[in-house]
C-alpha cells in the first residue's frame, strides 16, 4: 500500500515537469485581469463583441477586492505573464509607470486617434496620468466610480416610521443633506423592529486588511475639511491632515461606527455591505456606485425598495474617488492584441453599450449626453459625485501610505486606541517618514 | 525484593533511555529485539573490514553520494537565500524598484526595528499567542492523552477522529472560523448563548480588542491539541508496566505513582511537544491573517503578518530582511537554550 | 515481576469505572471538536442565503448549489434572455436558472486541486527519497561535522515562511521559476527534506547494520544493500515521514500565495477567496474545504498505523 502511494507520488513528480500542453493551433486569446465584482461580469458580456469583431478570444482572471491589490502587484513585481491587460486601481499608476509595469500609451493613442479630451477630466487625471497633471498616459479610463450611499426607500416611505422620525428630530425623514443628518437617520433605525426583525442603522467600511476603512473614513474626512497636503507646498501635511475639521470628521466616523452598525461589523468592506443591505439588515449602506446597477435589479431590495444618494457634505463637498483605468502590461507577449482591445473599448458605441450593461463609462459621449441622468436612478448622483471626487495618494509608495492610514484609523475607530488627534498626528509622522525615504520633502 | 521509592528511582534509571549529548537528538529507545536471522548471524561472525572491502567504492565517496543531493538542494534553496537575506538587510533594496540605485545603510534597519513601538507590539502579540497556546494545548493534550491511555474500548477509533482538525489547511481553517465567529450568522456565538444564556449578539470574538487574542488562541488549540496529545500518548505508552507493578508492590498511592513515575518519564515528551508547537506558533501567519487580518487595529498582528506587510505590500525588502534575521536569531537562540534544557531533563 | 520482552504499555490495567469515565470524557471532547467540522460539511449543502441566515439554520433544505458554485462560473442574465434559452441540462444548470443565471464556464477549482496534487505529492516523494538517502548516509558513515550539520539542517525550519519567501521571491523572479510547479516542488522539497532527514535518521539508526553488511559480504554493493535490505525495514519510518511531509505541502499557504499566480496556484490560496454575488460564497467555500480534506484524510487513514511512531519521531518501537 505504502509502495503504491509512494509510486503515485513519483508519477506526480514526473507530471510536474511535463509542461502544460500549449494551445498551439487555437486562435489567440488574451487575458484580462480585474477585480471580481458586478462590473467585471458586465465586461465579460461586453467583450463578446470584441471576440466577434477581431477573432481574439478573451480569458478573464478576476480576484476579489480584498486580495486584488496584493495579488496583482505581486504579479507585476515578479514580471508575471498572467495578464495581458490589467484594469488596475487608480493608485497603482505611479508605481506602475515608474517601475515599467505598464506600457506608455501616448504613441498608441496618437496613432489610433484616441483623444483623452473625449474622457471626463477627473477620470483622465485620476486613472491615466503620471505624473499627475502631465500628458503622460499609462491607462485608458475604463470605469468611473465614486463612493456613494444607498438607502431603503421603502422604509423611508412608511407613514409610521415617518411619524416617529418627525416626532424625534422635528424634520421629515428624507435623503440626508449633511453627514450629521445621516448619522441621525442611522441612529433612528438602529435597533428598530421592522417586519418582525431587528434592523440596524448603517453598513460602512471598516475593513483592515487592504483599503476598506481608509476608503470609508475618507468619505467623512473630505466633507469635514481634511486635505492631504498644503496646496501651496506639496507634501506639507501639518495642519491639513490633522486640521480641526479632520479631527472632527474622524471622530464622527467613529461615532457612526460605534452607535449604528450591525454587531460584528468590525472588518467589513464592499461585499459585507452588500450582504447586510440585501438581507435587510440595514437602512443605509455606504458602497461604490459600481454596485448600484446590480442592487437596483435585486429581487428583494431593488426597484422601488432602494434609493441612492451622493456622499452628503458637511462643511464642504467631497466623495472618495474609485474607478480604474485599463492598461497593457509590459511583460505581456500579446501586446498587439491587447492594444487592439483598448482601441475597441475606447470607441463611443462600445462605451455606450458598456454603460447599458452596468459599467460606468468615463467617455464624454455617454456622460455628457443630455439624457444620461434619466437612464438610471443613480446616474445624476454619479455625475454629481464625479464632479467632486478626491483621490488618495497615487505616489509610487502609495501602499506604504495606505497601510499607515489603515493601521492608524482602524486602531482608533475599532480598537479604541488613543484620540482622533493622536491618530492623525501619528499618521502625519508615518507619512513624513515615507516621503523622506523617497527623497521628497 | 525491592525497597521503597528510592528503588523506583533506581529502576527507572536502569531502564534509562540511551541518549546522545547533542541538540540533534531524537529519543532513541533501545529494546530487546528478537534474535535476528541467519544473515545477521553470519554478519556478526565476519569481521568489519571484510564487509567494507566488498562494497567497491571507498566509504567516503559513497557517503557523499548519499548526502550530496540533499546538501546541494539545501544550499541552493535554504542557505544561499539566507545569506542573500543577510546581505540585503544592510541595504535599502526594494523588490518593486529593482532599477533604483542600491545603497548600503549599515545597521539602520536593525536600529529602527529594535526601537519601533509597532514592531514591539507585534512581538508582544506573538508572545501572548505562543505562550497561551502552549499552556492550553499542553494541559488539554496531557489530559486527553491520559484518558486515551486508559485504553477503553474503541479508543483507537476515537484517537483517529480527534486528529482530523490538524489535517486541515490552517489558512482554510482561519477563513472558516471567521464565518463561525460572526455574531449574527456564525455558530459560535449561538453555542455559547445556548450553554451560558448570554445573548448571542452581545459579544464578538474577532471584533473586540479583549477577545480577539483569545479567538485566535482558541482556534489554534482546536487544531493542534490532538497533536500534542498524541506525542504525550507515545510518552505514556513508553513507560513499561513493571515500574508501575513495582510501585503497586510498594503500595505507593496512585497520586504518588503519577508524580514520581508518570510525570517525570513523560516530561521529555511534553517538552518536545512544547518545542515543536512553540516554533510553529512563532512562525504563525496564515491562520491568524485569514481570521482577523491582524485586527482589530493591530491587536492580533503577529510578527509574521507585520513581516508580510513590510516585505510584500510595502516592498521594503531591505528592512524586512533585517526583521527576518532578527526573528530567526530570536527563535534560534530560544530553541537552543530550550533544547539544552530538554537534554538535561533527559539525562536524569 | 515481568521478564523477557518489555511490552512498553502503560499502567497496570485500569478499572472498568476508570475506563468508562475516560471514554465519556474523550468521546465528549471528540464530539465537541467535531462540531465545527460538521458545520463545514453541512454548510456545503446549504443555499447561499441559508448559509448567512440569522440565527444560523440547523434544519434547512439541502441543495447541491454550493458544490455547483464551486465548480462553475455563472453570469446573471435578464429575464428576457432567460426565456429564449433551451431547457436546462443537469442539476447545476437548473439551480443556476432558478437564480436567473446561466453557467458561463468552469471555475478554477479543479486546476488548483490538480496543482495541489502534483506539487504536494511530487515534493513529498522527492523529500522522502532525498531524505532517506541522506539519513542513511548520516547514519552509516562518519560524516565530518555530522551533528552540527544536522542541527543546522533542522534550524532552517525555524524561519518564518514569509522570511524565507523574501529571497526566494527574488531568486525565482530572476530564474523564471515564479508561478511554476517545478519551483514550488523544489521549495517544498527543500523545506521538507530537513524534517525528513531528521526523522528518518532516527528510524534508520534502529536498523542493525549487520543486515546490510551481511548482504555486502554476499557481494551486494552498498547501494544495492541499501535498496534491498535497509529500505524494506524502514517502511514504517518512510510512511510516517511521508505523512508529515504531505500534510505540510498539501496545506501550505504562505509560499503558495506569494509565489504562485495563475499557473501553479494550489487550492489553499484559492478556497478563501471564492465569493458569490455579495460576500463570500460560504457553501462553495465549505464544499471546497470538504473536498480538499478528502485526499489527506484518505492518505492518513491508510497509513494511520505508522502515524503514532512518526509523531514521536521514532521514539517508540512497535
Amino acid at each position: 500500500m505504502t509502495k503504491h502511494l509512494l509510486g503515485a507520488a513519483a508519477l506526480a513528480a514526473v507530471a510536474a515537469l511535463v509542461p502544460v500542453a500549449p494551445a498551439s493551433a487555437q486562435p489567440k486569446t488574451i487575458t484580462l485581469c480585474w477585480a471580481a465584482w458586478d462590473p467585471a461580469n458586465a465586461l465579460v458580456e461586453l467583450s463578446k463583441d470584441f471576440t466577434a469583431k477581431s477573432g481574439v478570444g478573451m480569458k478573464f482572471e478576476f480576484v476579489p477586492w480584498p486580495n486584488f491589490a496584493d495579488r496583482m502587484l505581486n504579479e507585476l513585481n515578479s514580471k508575471g505573464k498572467l495578464c495581458d491587460l490589467l484594469i488596475g486601481d487608480s493608485q497603482w499608476i505611479g508605481g506602475s509607470a515608474e517601475n515599467g509595469h505598464y506600457v506608455k500609451l501616448n504613441d498608441f493613442f496618437a496613432k489610433e486617434g484616441i483623444k483623452m479630451d473625449d474622457f471626463m477630466p477627473a477620470t483622465v487625471l485620476g486613472y491615466s496620468e503620471w505624473p499627475k497633471g502631465t500628458p503622460n498616459y499609462w491607462a485608458l479610463p475604463a470605469m468611473g466610480d465614486a463612493l456613494g450611499w444607498t438607502y431603503r426607500k421603502d422604509w423611508f416611505a412608511r407613514p409610521d416610521i415617518q411619524a416617529d422620525f418627525k416626532k424625534k428630530y422635528n424634520r421629515d425623514l428624507a435623503v440626508p443633506k449633511t453627514l450629521t443628518e445621516l448619522t441621525e437617520i442611522a441612529q433612528f433605525f438602529q435597533g428598530r423592529e421592522i417586519d418582525g426583525k431587528k434592523v440596524y442603522g448603517a453598513a460602512i467600511f471598516t475593513e483592515r486588511g487592504s483599503e476598506g476603512i481608509t476608503m470609508g473614513v475618507s468619505n467623512f474626512l473630505y466633507p469635514y475639511g481634511f486635505k492631504y497636503e498644503d496646496p501651496k507646498k506639496p507634501y506639507s501635511m501639518e495642519g491639513f491632515v490633522n486640521s480641526e475639521g479632520a479631527v472632527k470628521g474622524l471622530e464622527a466616523y467613529k461615532a457612526l461606527f460605534k452607535c449604528c452598525t450591525p454587531p460584528g461589523y468590525t472588518d467589513a468592506y464592499m461585499q459585507e455591505g452588500l450582504d447586510a443591505f440585501k438581507s435587510g439588515q440595514v437602512a443605509l449602506q455606504m458602497n461604490w456606485f459600481a454596485f448600484f446597477p446590480g442592487l437596483y435589479k435585486d429581487e428583494k431590495v431593488g426597484g422601488e425598495h432602494i434609493g441612492f444618494f451622493v456622499n452628503p457634505p458637511e462643511k464642504e463637498r467631497g466623495s472618495q474617488l474609485g474607478g480604474q483605468g485599463m492598461s497593457v502590461v509590459s511583460y505581456s507577449p500579446n501586446k498587439a492584441e491587447a492594444l487592439a482591445y483598448i482601441k475597441w473599448f475606447a470607441s463611443p458605441d462600445v462605451q455606450k453599450k458598456w454603460w447599458a450593461l452596468g459599467g460606468y463609462s468615463a467617455h464624454k459621449a455617454v456622460l455628457n449626453d443630455p439624457g444620461f441622468a434619466a437612464t438610471a436612478p443613480f446616474a445624476a448622483d454619479f455625475l454629481k459625485a464625479m464632479g467632486e471626487v478626491v483621490d488618495f495618494w497615487a505616489e509610487p509608495s502609495y501602499a506604504q501610505l495606505l497601510l499607515a492610514e489603515q493601521k492608524r484609523v482602524h486602531d482608533y475607530v475599532v480598537a479604541d486606541k488613543g484620540t482622533a488627534k493622536e491618530a492623525l498626528d501619528s499618521l502625519i509622522k508615518d507619512w513624513q517618514k515615507v516621503f523622506k525615504d523617497d527623497g521628497k520633502k | 525484593m525491592l525497597g521503597g521509592p528510592p528503588a523506583i528511582r533506581r529502576l527507572r534509571r536502569a531502564f534509562t533511555i540511551a541518549v546522545e549529548m547533542r541538540p540533534t537528538t531524537i529519543i532513541a529507545m533501545t529494546e530487546i529485539t528478537p534474535v535476528p536471522s541467519l544473515a545477521a548471524r553470519v554478519a556478526s561472525a565476519s569481521p568489519d573490514w571484510m564487509a567494507r572491502r566488498a562494497s567497491g567504492l571507498s566509504d567516503r565517496s559513497i557517503a557523499w553520494l548519499f548526502i550530496a543531493p540533499t546538501v546541494v538542494l539545501l544550499l541552493a534553496i535554504n542557505i544561499f537565500p539566507l545569506i542573500w537575506t543577510i546581505r540585503l538587510s544592510f541595504t535599502n533594496y526594494r523588490a518593486n524598484r529593482p532599477n533604483a540605485p542600491l545603497l548600503s545603510v549599515g545597521i539602520d534597519h536593525y536600529q529602527s526595528i529594535l526601537s519601533d513601538a509597532d514592531i514591539w507590539a507585534a512581538m508582544q502579540a506573538t508572545a501572548h499567542f505562543v505562550v497561551w497556546t502552549i499552556v492550553l494545548q499542553t494541559l488539554l493534550g496531557f489530559a486527553l492523552a491520559y484518558l486515551i491511555d486508559r485504553k477503553f474500548r474503541g479508543h483507537a477509533l476515537w484517537t483517529t477522529i480527534i486528529l482530523i482538525p490538524m489535517m486541515l489547511s490552517p489558512a482554510v481553517v482561519g477563513n472558516f472560523w471567521r464565518f463561525l465567529y460572526q455574531p449574527q450568522i456564525g455558530l459560535f456565538n449561538y453555542l455559547v448563548a445556548f450553554v451560558s444564556g448570554v445573548p448571542p449578539s452581545s459579544f464578538e470574538m474577532i471584533g473586540s480588542v479583549k477577545l480577539a487574542p483569545w479567538a485566535i488562541i482558541l482556534v489554534d488549540t482546536w487544531m493542534w491539541t490532538p497533536y500534542v496529545a498524541l506525542i504525550i500518548l507515545a510518552g505514556l505508552r513508553s513507560i513499561p508496566d513493571y515500574i508501575y507493578e513495582a510501585a503497586e508492590v510498594d503500595r505507593a498511592s496512585k497520586w504518588r505513582q503519577f508524580w514520581s513515575i508518570t510525570l517525570p518519564m513523560v516530561l521529555p515528551f511534553i517538552m518536545l511537544a512544547v518545542l515543536f508547537r512553540g516554533i510553529e506558533n512563532f512562525k504563525m501567519f496564515d491562520m491568524v491573517n485569514l481570521l482577523t487580518s491582524g485586527g482589530p487595529g493591530s491587536t492580533t498582528e503577529v510578527a509574521s503578518i507585520t513581516l508580510k506587510r513590510e516585505a510584500f505590500e510595502k516592498w521594503r525588502t531591505g528592512f524586512s530582511s533585517a526583521f527576518a534575521v532578527i526573528l530567526f536569531v530570536t527563535v534560534f537562540g530560544l530553541a537552543n537554550i530550550y533544547v539544552k534544557a530538554l537534554n538535561r531533563v533527559r539525562q536524569r | 515481576m515481568s521478564t523477557g520482552i518489555v511490552t512498553a504499555h502503560s499502567v497496570v490495567e485500569p478499572s472498568g469505572r476508570a475506563k468508562t469515565v475516560a471514554a465519556t470524557l474523550v468521546i465528549a471532547y471528540a464530539v465537541i471538536s467535531m462540531i465545527p467540522l460538521a458545520w463545514i460539511l453541512l454548510t456545503g449543502f446549504k443555499s447561499p442565503p441559508d448559509s448567512i441566515s440569522y440565527p444560523p439554520k440547523v434544519i434547512f433544505e439541502p441543495t447541491l448549489e454550493g458544490y455547483c458554485n464551486l465548480f462553475t462560473t455563472r453570469s446573471r442574465q435578464t429575464a428576457e434572455y432567460m426565456a429564449t434559452l433551451p431547457p436546462p441540462v443537469g442539476t447545476c444548470e437548473e439551480i443556476a436558472r432558478g437564480r436567473n443565471m446561466v453557467i458561463a464556464g468552469s471555475s478554477n477549482y479543479v486546476p488548483r486541486f490538480i496543482n495541489s496534487l502534483v506539487i504536494a505529492f511530487g515534493s513529498t516523494f522527492c523529500a522522502v527519497a532525498l531524505g532517506t538517502l541522506a539519513a542513511y548516509g548520516f547514519s552509516r558513515f562518519k560524516v565530518p561535522l555530522a551533528d552540527d550539520l544536522l542541527f543546522f539542517i533542522l534550524s532552517t525550519r525555524m524561519m518564518p515562511p514569509i522570511a524565507v519567501a523574501i529571497p526566494i521571491y527574488l531568486m525565482y523572479r530572476e530564474l523564471g521559476l515564479s508561478d511554476t510547479r517545478l519551483g514550488m516542488i523544489l521549495l517544498y522539497t527543500s523545506v521538507n527534506v530537513s524534517l525528513a532527514v531528521w526523522l528518518l535518521k532516527g528510524f534508520i539508526d534502529e536498523i542493525p547494520r549487520e543486515y546490510e553488511e551481511a548482504a555486502m559480504v554476499d557481494g551486494y554493493t552498498r547501494f544495492h544493500a541499501f535498496w534491498k535490505v535497509v529500505l524494506p525495514q524502514a517502511t514504517t519510518g518512510i510512511a510516517a515521514t511521508a505523512i508529515f511531509c504531505l500534510i505540510f505541502a498539501w496545506n501550505e499557504y504562505a509560499f503558495a500565495v506569494l509565489l504562485t499566480s495563475g499557473e501553479a496556484q494550489t487550492a489553499p490560496p484559492f478556497i478563501p477567496i471564492i465569493i458569490g454575488e455579495g460576500g463570500q460564497d460560504w457553501p462553495a467555500v465549505a464544499a471546497g474545504t470538504t473536498l480538499f480534506l478528502v485526499p489527506i484524510l484518505a492518505f492518513t487513514v491508510l497509513l494511520r498505523r505508522h502515524l503514532l511512531r512518526g509523531i514521536t519521531f521514532g521514539a517508540v518501537r512497535k
